[in-house]
């Protein structure tokens, strides 16, 4: 029976396959749009959790300046001091808890090879980099202590400097001019990706922190101080450490605030997942609106659906249709269209996200909670918003009916 | 030939609209049709014809009087039990065919089966056979828009027989259709009216279709005027 009643309804959707897709639209926008906004939600999600963690888990950033806050970052009163070679060796000789700590300065600089140039991220730094931010090499080896402390000329590259340069090729042993001097690549990092700001993480140069201050910066400033905490000391612990080792060795009265920042990027990881969520929260609401709207669409078709064959349900109920088998007809017809509706806007909404997925290069993860939700959703609209009209034609009076037209 | 009493009308009024507006379609009807009877029902036109088969065919109800179906008070019985009841033993034939377009033959004669929950394989050689009976093998597949006027009235035929009902209404059957196909579907009726065991309560305006019938029921104004045995036909 109830077979029979989705066969009928879906020969009846055939017959007007226009105003069948028509009052579809709104089922279909709403449900693309819900699909998609949460699909690209939980894959920012994901992207953004995966970035933390290739930035290193458990990492602390130490930046000069004063940190955000009240009176704003840096602030006018004072001139920033930048971090030296002291605090870092005074952070390695007396912070416990740390797995690695690292030094890097960083700059964009034009990169040459042959005739191909690209404006890179050229960063000076140590071999304890890669460890402090998780990161490995496909291929060649870390600098040396000697040539970390000579400041030799060699340097690590990422996945798209060896596109530019060498295609699929082997980039070790070749020599690339990064700004006036020139640097012998000896490895190739593991590729990361671009980060959900659309930052392409493998665009770097790795070199030696006093080749790159030598011959780069022209100066002996490091940029920041990367301290990835071991397994057993959780950051919250680890930062006030460090604070207290670098008033030290920076010499700061207690009246005084830190000049420099520590940035906990576990912490930050959480509060850019729950902003993604709560604007996924929203453009869900927005979305929700619009199948309200395909649902209105769905009742007014289904009342004009109901106006049109009065007859025919004057010729079923004279053959002896109970007024629930009419019911159920429409009913069944209401959820089938907007159950169609709601496929086809799944459908849309995951190619939508499919697209933003490469587009954003984030990792597309639809969620089958999600569509099954967005199915079962999709369904109740069509029987919440079908069930007057059905009822309409339910209770319609067989004799009225046949004599209608 | 005739059995015991199939339907009867007690005092039965029919009455529309209030106060001054205020018509009465019937006005104490009385009679009795009995099983295995082909009745013809004339009169002009207003006379209470589609009123009295509407009540038979119980998918009316009387303003007031009795009408019984076999024994069974149908008059004050709810919608849905009707409803019952007319899947069970009535089936309808109308002056306007009344199939669902779009839909074939064969799907528009298992209809009434799809609403008693007949399986769907018993369904389709029921309506076959259906099909068969008023002589439409080879158009089982065919749309109503594709037949002529007379074999879309067989279809509408096979539809009201193919539940075995006890009776068959049919309001004005031939009203669309020319003489042939008018001759040809009154041997059909009578045909079934003999071999089934049919009871037909038919209406019509057309003496030379009522003389099928073997009883005529005249109604003027609401009221029966005259009922009578047909002179049996040569
Ligand atoms: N639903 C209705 N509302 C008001 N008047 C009706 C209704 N149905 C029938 N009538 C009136 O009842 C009378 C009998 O109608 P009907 O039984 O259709 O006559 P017939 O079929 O003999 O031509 C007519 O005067 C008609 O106008
Ligand atoms: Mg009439």
């Amino acid at each position: 029976m109830i077979w029979e009643t989705v066969r009928l309804s879906l020969i009846s959707i055939r017959r007007n396959v226009l105003r069948s897709f028509l009052t579809l639209l709104g089922i279909v926008i709403g449900v693309a749009a819900v699909i998609a906004m949460l699909t690209i939600g939980s894959g920012t999600t994901e992207k953004v959790k995966a970035d933390i963690s290739k930035l290193g888990s458990n990492l602390l950033v130490v930046r000069s300046g004063r940190p955000a806050g009240p009176g704003g970052p840096g602030g006018l009163d004072q001139v920033v001091r930048p971090l030296a070679e002291k605090d870092l060796a005074a952070l390695v000789a007396h912070l416990s808890g740390a797995r690695a700590i690292s030094p890097a300065s960083q700059k964009q600089v034009r990169v040459i090879f042959g005739t191909e140039s690209l404006t890179s991220g050229v960063t000076g730094t140590d071999s304890a980099y890669l460890d402090a931010r998780d990161w490995k090499l496909v291929s060649g080896r870390p600098f040396s202590d000697s040539e970390t402390r000579s400041g030799a000329g060699v340097c690590l590259v990422g996945e798209t400097v060896r596109q530019q340069f060498f295609g699929a090729g082997d980039p070790e042993g070749e020599i690339v001019r990064v700004n006036r001097t020139s640097c012998k690549i000896i490895g190739l990092l593991e590729p990361k990706g671009y980060t959900g700001f659309g930052q392409d993480q493998d665009n770097v140069v790795l070199m030696p922190l006093a080749a790159y201050q030598r011959r780069i910066a022209g100066n002996r400033d490091i940029d920041s101080i990367y301290i990835a905490a071991d397994d057993r000391t959780p950051t919250t612990e680890l930062q006030p450490r460090v604070e207290d080792i670098l008033r030290d060795t920076r010499r700061i009265t207690p009246d005084r605030d830190d000049d420099f920042s520590i940035r906990d990027m576990t912490q930050i990881a959480d509060a850019m997942a729950s902003a993604t969520t709560t604007m996924t929260g929203m453009l869900g609401a927005v979305a929700g609106v619009s199948l309200l709207v395909g649902g209105i669409g769905i009742m007014n078709i289904m009342l004009v659906s109901v106006t049109e064959r009065t007859r025919e349900i004057g010729i079923r109920l004279a053959i002896g249709a109970h007024e629930k088998h009419i019911l159920i007809q429409f009913l069944v017809e209401a959820t089938v269209l907007s159950l169609l509706g709601g496929i086809i806007g799944i459908l849309i909404g995951l190619a939508l996200a499919a697209i933003a997925s490469v587009t954003l290069t984030i990792p597309f993860s639809p969620s089958p909670a999600v569509i099954l939700l967005a199915v079962g959703f999709s369904a109740l609209i069509g029987m919440v918003f079908g069930f007057f009209p059905a009822l309409r034609g339910a209770r319609l009076d067989p004799i009225d009916a046949l004599r209608h037209e | 030939m005739s059995g015991p009493v199939l339907i009867s009308f007690d005092k039965v009024w029919k009455s529309y609209g209030q106060g001054e507006a205020r018509v009465h379609a019937l006005a104490g009807v009385d009679l009795a049709i009995r099983k295995g009877e082909f009745v013809a029902i004339m009169g002009p036109s207003g006379s209470g014809k589609s009123t009295a088969m509407n009540i038979i065919g119980c998918l009316d109800t009387p303003t007031s009087g009795t009408y019984s179906f076999e024994g069974i008070d149908a008059g004050r019985l709810d919608r849905n039990r009707r409803a019952l009841l007319r899947n069970l033993y009535v089936g309808f034939v109308f002056q306007g065919y009344n199939l669902l377009p779009r839909t074939t033959a064969a799907e528009n004669v298992e209809l009434p089966l799809i609403y008693r929950g007949v399986a769907r394989s018993e369904r389709r050689a029921l309506a076959m056979q259906a099909l068969a009976e008023v002589g439409l093998v080879g158009r089982e597949h065919h749309t109503p828009a594709e037949l002529s006027g007379g074999q879309q009235q067989r279809v509408a035929i096979a539809r009201a027989i193919v539940t075995r009902p006890t009776l068959l209404v049919a309001d004005e059957p031939t009203g669309n259709l020319d003489t042939a196909r008018t001759h040809e579907i009154m041997e059909l009726l009578t045909r079934l009216n003999a071999e089934l065991g049919l009871t037909i309560a038919m209406v019509t305006h057309e003496a030379d279709v009522a003389a099928y019938a073997e009883r005529t029921i005249r109604f003027l104004d609401g009221h029966v005027a005259s009922d009578s045995k047909n002179l049996e036909m040569a």
